[in-house]
C-alpha cells in the first residue's frame, strides 16, 4: 500500500514537486505518466528513500524494491551476483550473501522463469533478459511495494509483453504493490488498476484509471492532441499521438 | 508460496551466515596459499649464498620444533633468517596490499582502470615520505607522515570531486589526477632542496621503489598498515559488489554509500601509505594483478579481494626475486613492475577491446 499526501520535493534549490497526493491500496498497479524532465525519476526517488522529502507525508505499507532503468555494470558478474545485491538489506554491513540468500535469489529466478540464466554474464544477456534479472533483484530483497524506473523502455514488443505479465502476475499472485512510470499510456491502459499525471510542478491528477486516463487529460499532460483508438478486438483501446502533419 | 518459504529457508540461513559464499573460494583460494608458501620457500634459497630447499624448510623448522642434528651452518641461519625471510615477508605483504587495494578501488570507482595512484593516494603519501627524508625522519615518524599526506590527498579529492555532498567517479578521477600532478611538483621541488650527495639519491632510490634493505622492523611496519586494512576492505567485499553499480543504486539498494566509500578510501590510503613508506612507489601491481584475477575467478569481489591479494603477494615475490638475482647491482622494484605490467596490461585492454569492451553504462 502507498499513501502519499502533500509531499513536496526539492533538488539543488529548485522545487520538483509540490504538493503532490496519491494512494494506491495493495497488490494495485500504479502508473506514473508525465513529459520528459518533469520529476518522475525525482519522484520514484523519493519513494525508495534515496531523497529526502522537503514536507509531506508519505505511507509504504511494507518493504520497497526498486528496479531501475535498464544499466550495464562495469565488470561482468554472473545474473547470480546481480540478483544477490537485492539482499543488501538484509545482509549485515560486514557479511555476504549466505546459502539462504542464494536459496532466495534462486527462487526469484524461478519465478520469472530465467533460472537457466544463473550463470551468464547480466552484460551478455538481451535487453528484455536484463530488465528480468532487474526485477528479479528487486524480489530478493523481498518487497511487499516495487518502484519500477520505466520498465518497458528500451525494449521490443514481445519483450514488453514478457515484463507486462510478470508485472501483473506479481500484483495479482503475490499481492506485491506496483508503481511504475512510463511514456506510453497503453502500458498504463493494459495494467494499472490507479494512475498519477505529473502535469507541472504542482500540478498533477491522480485515481483510478478509468476516471483520469482520458484523451483531454492525457493531451494536457503531453501538451499535444491524444487520440484513443479502438482495437478491431473488442473491448479493447489504446491512446496515440495525433503527430502534427 | 513464495513467501513462507523465504522466510523458512532464510532461518536457516541465519545459523550458518555465509557459508556459501566462503565455500565457493576456498580450493582456489587454497591451492594459491599452498603455492604462496612454496614460492616463499624458494624465494629464500635464491641468492649468492646456495641453499637447498630442504636446508630452508629445515632452518624455518627449527624455530617452531627445534631440529636435534643440525646439517646447517650458523651463518646459513643468518642468511635464511635476518638477510632473506624480512625481504620476502615485505614483498608478499606489498603485494597483497597493492592488489587488494587495486582490486576495490577499482570496484569502488566502477573502472577496472583505477589502481591507487589514480586517485592520488600513491603521491600524496610519496611527497610524505620525500618530506620525511628531506626531514631526516625514518621509521613509524616515516610511515605517519606518508599516511598523513595519503589521507590528506583522500580527503583533498574527495573535497573537489563532490558537489552537494554527491561524488561521481568522473569527477573523482579527474580530482585524482589534479592531486596526483600537485604532489608529483611537490616532490620534484622536495627533490630540488634536497642535498645533492647524500639526500637527493636516498629520496630517488627510495622512491623508485625497493625492499632491498628490508628488517623485521620495517616487516611490522607495513604489517601495521596493511593487515588491519585488508581486513576491513575484505569485510566490505559484497558492499563493494554492490556499490560498483553506481551510488544511486547501490543507495536503492538500501547501502550506507557514504560510509562504505569513505570505510574504503581511508583502507586503501593506509595500505597505499605502509607500503609507499616501507617501499616506495611501486607501480602497475595494483591495476594488472586484480585484472587477472578477474579473469580467473570473475567480477564478484567476495571471491576476486582474496585471489586477488594473494597472486599480488606471489606475483611481487617473484618480482623481487627477478630485482636482487638478474643483476648484481639491485634493480628498483617500481622498474620491473612498470616493464612487466604496461605490457601486460595492453594485452588485456587489447583483449577487452576484442570481446566488445567493459559496459559502463
Amino acid at each position: 500500500m502507498i499513501d502519499v499526501s502533500g509531499l513536496t520535493v526539492r533538488r539543488g534549490g529548485t522545487t520538483i514537486i509540490e504538493g503532490y497526493s496519491f494512494d494506491a491500496p495493495r497488490g494495485s498497479i500504479l502508473a506514473v505518466l508525465g513529459a520528459n524532465g518533469i520529476g518522475k525519476t525525482t519522484l520514484l526517488e523519493t519513494l525508495i528513500g534515496v531523497i529526502k522529502p522537503e514536507s509531506g507525508s508519505m505511507v509504504l505499507g511494507g518493504r520497497t524494491g526498486f528496479v531501475p532503468q535498464l544499466f550495464g555494470v562495469a565488470f561482468s558478474y554472473s545474473v547470480m551476483d546481480i540478483v544477490l545485491m537485492g539482499r543488501a538489506r538484509h545482509i549485515g554491513l560486514f557479511g555476504s550473501p549466505g546459502k539462504a540468500d542464494y536459496e532466495i535469489a534462486r527462487q526469484c529466478l524461478d519465478l520469472l522463469d530465467i533460472a537457466h540464466l544463473e550463470g551468464r554474464v547480466y552484460n551478455q544477456l538481451s535487453g528484455g533478459q536484463r530488465q528480468l534479472v532487474l526485477i528479479a533483484q528487486a524480489l530478493s530483497s523481498e518487497c511487499d511495494i516495487m518502484i519500477m524506473d520505466e520498465p518497458c523502455a528500451a525494449l521490443d514488443y514481445k519483450n514488453q509483453d514478457v515484463v507486462i505479465r510478470v508485472m501483473r502476475t506479481l500484483s495479482q499472485d503475490r499481492g506485491i504493490t506496483i508503481l511504475f512510470s512510463t511514456h506510453m499510456p497503453q502500458h498504463a491502459v493494459e495494467i494499472a488498476t490507479d494512475v498519477l499525471l505529473m502535469n507541472g510542478t504542482s500540478s498533477f491528477r491522480a485515481g483510478k484509471t478509468a476516471d483520469i486516463l482520458n484523451e483531454a487529460n492525457l493531451s494536457q499532460l503531453y501538451r499535444m492532441p491524444i487520440g484513443k483508438a479502438q482495437f478491431s478486438e473488442k473491448d479493447r483501446f489504446t491512446y496515440a499521438p495525433l503527430f502534427r502533419q | 508460496m513464495l513467501k513462507p518459504s523465504i522466510e523458512s529457508s532464510l532461518k536457516a540461513g541465519r545459523d550458518r551466515p555465509g557459508i556459501g559464499g566462503i565455500l565457493a573460494s576456498v580450493p582456489l583460494v587454497a591451492v594459491l596459499i599452498v603455492l604462496l608458501v612454496l614460492c616463499i620457500l624458494y624465494s629464500v634459497t635464491l641468492g649468492r649464498y646456495d641453499l637447498s630447499v630442504a636446508d630452508v624448510a629445515l632452518i624455518l623448522w627449527d624455530n617452531i620444533a627445534p631440529v636435534s642434528s643440525r646439517t646447517w651452518e650458523p651463518v646459513e641461519e643468518t642468511v635464511v633468517e635476518l638477510v632473506r625471510l624480512p625481504r620476502i615477508l615485505a614483498a608478499v605483504v606489498v603485494g597483497f596490499g597493492l592488489s587488494i587495494s587495486g582490486a576495490s578501488l577499482q570496484g569502488l570507482f566502477r573502472n577496472p582502470l583505477v589502481d591507487p595512484g589514480i586517485i592520488g593516494v600513491t603521491s600524496g603519501a610519496g611527497f610524505g615520505g620525500t618530506l620525511a627524508i628531506l626531514l631526516g625522519i625514518q621509521g613509524y615518524g616515516l610511515l605517519a607522515i606518508s599516511f598523513a599526506f595519503g589521507i590528506s590527498s583522500i580527503v583533498l579529492v574527495k573535497f573537489l570531486a563532490s558537489v552537494r555532498g554527491r561524488t561521481s567517479v568522473l569527477t573523482l578521477v579527474l580530482a585524482g589526477v589534479v592531486i596526483s600532478a600537485f604532489f608529483s611538483a611537490a616532490i620534484s621541488v622536495a627533490k630540488l632542496l634536497a642535498d645533492p650527495f647524500q639526500k637527493l639519491p636516498a629520496i630517488t632510490y627510495w622512491l623508485m621503489g625497493s625492499i632491498a634493505s628490508t628488517n623485521y622492523t620495517d616487516v611490522l611496519l607495513i604489517g601495521v598498515a596493511v593487515v588491519p586494512a585488508s581486513i576491513v576492505v575484505y569485510l566490505l567485499r559484497y558492499q563493494i559488489n554492490i556499490l560498483s553499480l553506481g551510488e544511486e543504486r547501490a543507495r536503492a539498494l538500501g547501502t550506507p554509500v557514504a560510509l562504505v566509500q569513505w570505510a574504503l578510501l581511508i583502507a586503501t590510503a593506509m595500505i597505499s601509505a605502509g607500503v609507499v613508506a616501507t617501499s616506495g612507489i611501486i607501480g602497475w601491481v595494483g591495476l594488472v594483478i586484480p585484472h587477472i584475477a578477474r579473469s580467473i575467478v570473475g567480477a564478484n569481489h567476495i571471491r576476486l579481494l582474496p585471489v586477488s591479494g594473494i597472486l599480488g603477494a606471489i606475483y611481487l615475490l617473484l618480482v623481487d626475486n627477478l630485482a636482487r638475482t638478474v643483476t648484481t647491482s639491485e634493480i628498483p622494484l617500481g622498474i620491473i613492475t612498470a616493464l612487466i605490467g604496461v605490457p601486460v596490461f595492453a594485452f588485456i585492454l587489447r583483449r577487452i577491446h576484442l570481446k566488445g569492451g567493459w559496459s559502463n553504462d
